[in-house]
């Protein structure tokens, strides 16, 4: 099963609709045995981090996702779906995340458009799966106010330039998750979820 | 670096893209299905539909569009026109839009933007102006109108927008009236003076004529994204061609 979590917030469409495009079943849930159960966890999401811990914790579906991920079961997170994985948010006051991967997410520095809205480049930092007929400095679509940045570089996928230099793409064990939205962003796009996926179900 | 976005816009009316197209590849160019995923292979970066049916019966219809086309092109989508509820934002954004844009209700009831941004998120809300200029001169001034341009609202563009942005939306899609439909190139002074007072990104909007005229929006404008309808629709010129022109000229755009 590919478990898309609904917690209620995000508006899931564009991502069920890519992988069903791509010629799976996705099933949309707001079940914690669900997420245990899947083979393939995807947690997008839109809006602000702190009300989304809110609800995946009302929900019973952050613990679920912390012990799919500690047995490294394949999980993918999208934009607000990677933020909550760190420790916390400074995003409407400091709201605590999931802190599976240490750091703190911080607003994009003053000076440039917020939210960085449009297609930028994303600059490989490891060669993985996700990235498999994906040219380097490839553009995605993002569009998000705040980013993150972990503790521990090492898990740090992908880079990508606004003002700084930010971790857009994350990777550890069977965990991937992205800043930008790969359901927006084209034929690559596509190609990063069915490389995850086959991946996750191999 | 953050690439500018060329966005086509098609005006859909019952269900059928209206001011028609001329492509010879496309079988039936007033369906907007059809005209969306050609313009997702050309390139294109987002786009935006205006909803310019009038009636409940066309919302339905346009909710069926929005659905379709989300199931087969994977790229940003807008929709505007007639939207004046929480509700109608939340029909079209489950349908599987991106971004809703609301202009006169949103002058008419400003509290909808905070609500919108507030249950949706800041970056669903596009605030979509249209202004004609009042002066000219040294300090030029331009009016908001509203109900498709046909109402002045004694509101000046650059307030407005601002207050906008302070009430959550995400973006201004601005048009300028005077300069719609003529194909004589944008508004410039408008485009800079809202874009220069905004921290959004602003897509400069009405009277691309030519490749250069986005040029000059982007640039003199400094828009953060340039629509246009006719110069695409009318295969004047392709989106492929307009981002080549634009690269040589030293804009990042996405190829």
């Amino acid at each position: 099963m590919i478990a898309v979590i609904d917690y209620g917030a995000g508006n899931l469409r564009s991502v069920t609709n890519a992988i069903a495009a791509l010629g799976y079943e996705p099933k949309v849930t707001s079940s914690p045995a669900d997420v245990l159960a899947a083979e393939v966890v995807i947690l997008p999401g839109v809006g602000a981090a702190g009300d989304t811990m809110q609800s995946l914790k009302k929900q019973g579906l952050a613990d679920a996702i912390c012990r799919s991920i500690a047995d490294n079961r394949p999980f993918l997170g999208i934009c607000i779906g990677l933020q909550v994985l760190f420790t916390g948010t400074e995003e409407g006051g400091w709201h605590e995340c999931l802190n599976v991967i240490p750091g703190r997410v911080r607003k994009l520095p003053p000076g440039l458009k917020i939210p960085h809205m449009g297609w930028n480049q994303v600059r490989q930092k490891t060669s993985h799966p996700v990235f498999e007929g994906i040219p380097d400095g490839a553009d995605f679509y993002f569009v998000h106010s705040y980013c993150a940045e972990p503790d521990d570089k090492t898990v740090v996928l992908g880079e990508t330039d606004y003002g700084i230099t930010f971790c857009s793409a994350i990777a550890r064990g069977n965990l991937v998750a992205t800043q930008f939205h790969p359901e927006k962003s084209g034929e690559l796009g596509l190609k990063m979820y069915d490389n995850f996926i086959k991946h996750a179900l191999a | 670096m953050l690439t500018k976005r060329i966005i086509p816009c098609l005006d859909v009316k019952g269900g059928r893209v209206v001011k028609g197209t001329s492509f010879v590849q496309l079988r039936d160019a007033g369906d907007p299905v059809e005209l969306a995923s050609f313009y997702y292979k050309e390139g294109a970066d987002e786009l935006v539909f205006l909803d310019i049916t009038a009636t409940p019966d066309g919302r339905d219809t346009m909710v069926d569009v929005v659905e379709r086309i989300s199931q087969k092109v994977f790229m940003p989508l807008t929709v505007g026109g007639g939207l004046r509820t929480i509700d109608d934002m939340r029909r079209m954004l489950k349908a599987g839009a991106d971004k809703v844009s609301i202009n006169s209700a949103a002058v008419l009831k400003p509290a909808i933007i905070r609500e919108g941004a507030d249950k949706f998120g800041s970056q669903c809300i596009v605030v979509a102006i249209d202004a004609k200029r009042k002066t000219n001169g040294k300090h030029p001034q331009w009016e908001v109108f509203i109900s498709s341009g046909q109402k002045p609202t004694g509101i000046d563009a650059v307030e407005w927008a601002k207050r906008a942005v302070e009430l959550g939306a995400g973006e201004i899609l601005l048009t300028s009236m005077d300069a719609d439909g003529h194909r004589a190139g944008y508004d410039i002074e408008l485009t800079r003076a809202i874009s220069e007072s905004v921290s959004v990104p602003v897509i400069a909007s009405g009277g691309a004529g030519s490749i250069e005229d986005l040029y000059q929006a982007l640039v003199s404008g400094k828009a953060d994204a340039v629509l246009a309808a006719s110069i695409f629709h009318y295969g004047i010129h392709s989106i492929h061609e307009t981002k080549e022109y634009l690269a040589e000229k030293g804009i990042p755009v996405r190829m």
